[in-house]
């Protein structure tokens, strides 16, 4: 595997392997990561041209714990603000040869632009409203956590699909195992032709209809600074697409509750949710680690 | 003066509907004589056997970025590429540096190009002061200085008052006003076509509505001043479908697309590559096909490359972050004869028209025929010989093809302005 850039081109079997592998480097209760040497002497650079912390942290712990070197540039403060080109950046850092480079842009498509002028394996962390490939592996390893296979879930991701990467990576990694997944949000949010983006996908603009019988409900944070028009307004959107204790109801009574952080209590779900029994959004950031491990070891190892 | 005979080629003539083996002969600039057996003494001659002797090539939209942005290009380079490419006659957008809207910008710009293009360059200027859709330009003084229309490519005028008072003075003068179609509200923001790609890919997406409203406000503005009015760039099937309306309807309305709008679709965004990054965007398969559709009924006026360079550098750059357009003159015909020609959808000689009487009718240029005693302006193409298109070689200063690396059977052989070999396939 050369570098990791999206879901979408992504084979099944890789996605298994991933997965498979990820569930060995996850620490048993109450433990921490084992620390492995499987990536010794290998430097890997952290490169945010968009603010993040959990992501970039999540990156940072998975790295070491392998035992690469790490180091991190928020590149909003650097180079980039002085005019350098992102080829420039990219080219630069490359010169000083770390062996992959995990990097998150707010422009879509950023990192394939970089994989076609560079030899050097580029992990996509998130680019603009496209893919965020490690973040749909988490959400399948934390989903596998709680049921023996995806195949025949009923998934339903709500919230502000249009500028959602995770979103997009989701319903490819899902749609290759054979989920039902239903989208819904506000219309201005969830334009019609998701529906082509893979097989199995329907939408839906009504909360209730979306719910009903939902094995795993993923909210979506509002991306308001990737709107470029005036946003609904809070309550409104939280009276129509805020997910409540009601709306449990709705789901299988096992239905478990996701979110890619970091959540907006009172806008795209209530308190009561969020530390409900019902929500694993804490395992999700523990399995972000592990499968994080297993993308960087299969990239570099 | 010089005289030249072309020996030998299938000559084909729209206008005159003429379309045999016969040889050209050229004598001081113009057509002096088209038929079989020609012969003269101490005259050069040009072996066109095998090959089409066509009137000389019209682009009528170009962007040759002089004045001021001559590190993309220069009048001087892109009528040499424009000669590599077989056109004879290039009409120049006026979203320059300053904006082409007064004389003086006009008469720069043909001076300028009397020194050093190889083609004839016909500049179109301003509707509105600097393209800004306000106030209308000087548009009488440049009809003087010698512009043969008017538009404000690239920057649309919004203000639908602001245009009719336009196309009335446009009718006035007798020529045509070209309009860029694109209502900038709706488009606002957009990178690529919106539809399912748009969506899978992230990006924002220019809707197809976006051409087509301002078609439609467009050709009710025509009905009401009765102007001329040209579609610069056609991209959907709905605006096809209105113009053909129009036409049925007696306006005096005219269009044309580019070779990359019939050739490629939407599909290719996938690589985040900008050099498929234009304005009108690459629309879905749908829309090609209606695009082809028209150009096969006719309903479609002109090819026209909307040759639109940029540096390297401003190319290589985050895909929202790089500008709209590509460069086409040295592709138009390659890719008109495998698209159009060697698919079965059109004759070598509809693909002549295109180049030819079309834009030359929508202009009222006295050219793009082989009459005796019209000016010689002859393009010469093969529609066989296999070649491959390599944008690093390019006679433009801008190397932002798409097509970079593309096979091709046909392309041009040699270009004939006023008589003279001004570029010849080595």
């Amino acid at each position: 595997m050369h570098g990791l850039l999206d879901i979408e081109s992504l084979p099944r079997p890789e996605i298994e392997a991933i997965l498979e592998r990820a569930r060995f480097f996850q620490p048993p209760p109450n433990e921490t990561y084992r620390r492995l040497d499987v990536l010794r002497g290998k430097t890997i650079v952290n490169l945010f041209f968009e603010a993040s912390t959990r992501t970039r942290v999540s990156f940072e712990i998975a790295a070491k714990r392998l035992g690469a070197d790490t180091l991190s540039i928020a590149a909003s403060g650097s180079s980039v603000s002085k005019g350098e080109s992102l080829v420039d950046t990219l080219n630069t850092l490359a010169a000083m040869r770390p062996h992959a480079i995990v990097m998150r842009h707010a422009a879509s498509g950023a990192p394939q632009f970089l994989a076609r002028h560079l030899q050097i394996p580029i992990v996509n962390a998130g680019d603009g409203t496209h893919e965020h490939p490690t973040q749909a592996l988490l959400d399948a390893r934390t989903i596998l956590d709680q049921r023996p296979r995806i195949e025949g879930l009923r998934v339903a991701i709500i919230g502000d699909i249009a500028h959602s990467r995770v979103a997009r990576s989701n319903v490819h990694l899902l749609s290759k195992f054979g989920a039902k997944i239903v989208l819904c949000g506000p219309p201005q949010l969830v334009p019609r032709e998701l529906e082509q983006l893979a097989p199995g996908v329907s939408l839906a603009f009504n909360m209730n209809e979306a719910l009903k019988d939902a094995d795993v409900i993923m909210m979506l944070r509002v991306q308001l600074e990737r709107q470029h028009e005036a946003p609904m307004a809070a309550s409104e959107y939280f009276r129509f697409y805020g997910l409540r204790l009601e709306h449990l109801k709705l789901a299988k009574p096992d239905a478990i509750v996701m979110h890619p952080g970091p959540i907006n209590r009172g806008r795209e779900l209530s308190s009561e949710v969020a530390d409900s029994q019902s929500s694993v959004i804490l395992n999700q950031v523990e399995n972000g680690v592990a499968v994080r491990m297993a993308v960087l070891e299969r990239v570099l190892g | 003066m010089s005289s030249l005979l072309i020996k030998g080629g299938r000559v084909i003539d729209p206008a005159s509907g003429f379309d045999a083996i016969a040889d050209v002969l050229v004598r001081d600039g113009k057509t002096e004589a088209v038929g079989t057996g020609l012969a003269a003494e101490g005259v050069a001659v040009l072996d066109a056997k095998g090959a089409i002797v066509a009137p000389g090539f019209i682009d009528m939209h170009v962007h040759l970025r002089e004045p001021g942005i001559e590190h993309a290009e220069t009048i001087e380079t892109g009528a040499r590429a424009a000669a590599a490419g077989g056109f004879t006659t290039i009409c120049c957008m006026p979203n320059t540096m300053p904006v082409n809207d007064s004389d003086t910008v006009t008469s720069y710009i043909i001076q300028r190009a009397k020194q050093v293009a190889a083609v004839n360059v016909f500049p179109i200027g301003a509707i509105t002061k600097g393209s800004l859709g306000e106030e209308l330009a000087a548009i009488e003084s440049m009809r003087e200085a010698g512009i043969v229309a008017i538009s404000d490519d690239g920057r649309p005028v919004m203000n639908s008052r602001v245009m009719r008072r336009a196309m009335e003075l446009a009718r006035a003068l007798d020529i045509p006003v070209i309009d860029h179609c694109e209502d900038l509200n709706l488009s606002a923001g957009g990178d690529m076509h919106e539809g399912a790609q748009s969506v899978r890919l992230g990006l924002r997406g220019i809707p197809s509505a976006s051409e087509d409203v301002m078609v439609a406000r467009d050709l009710l503005l025509a009905e009401l001043t009765g102007a001329r009015f040209h579609v610069a760039h056609l991209s959907t099937s709905r605006s096809v479908a209105m113009v053909a309306y129009a036409k049925s309807k007696g306006l005096r309305v005219s269009c044309e697309v580019t070779p990359h709008h019939f050739a490629i679709t939407d599909d290719e965004l996938a690589t985040y590559d900008s050099n498929y990054k234009m304005k009108p965007p690459l629309r879905c398969e749908h829309d090609v096909e209606a695009v082809i559709e028209g150009i096969v009924s006719g309903v479609i006026d002109a090819i026209a490359t909307d040759h639109a360079p940029h540096a390297g550098s401003e190319k290589m750059q985050e895909f929202e972050r790089c500008p709209f357009g590509i460069t086409g003159l040295e592709t138009a015909i390659g890719l008109s004869l495998s698209e159009l020609v060697h698919k079965g959808r059109i004759s070598v000689a509809r693909m002549i028209e295109l180049f030819t009487t079309g834009p030359a009718n929508i202009l009222g240029l006295e050219r793009g025929t082989l009459k005796p005693g019209t000016v010689a302006d002859i393009t010469v193409f093969d529609t066989e010989f296999e070649w491959q298109y390599d944008a690093q070689q390019s006679c433009s200063k801008s190397r932002n093809s798409p097509f970079h690396g593309r096979r091709f059977r046909g392309g041009p052989v040699a270009t004939i302005v006023g008589g003279v070999v001004k570029w010849h396939r080595e």
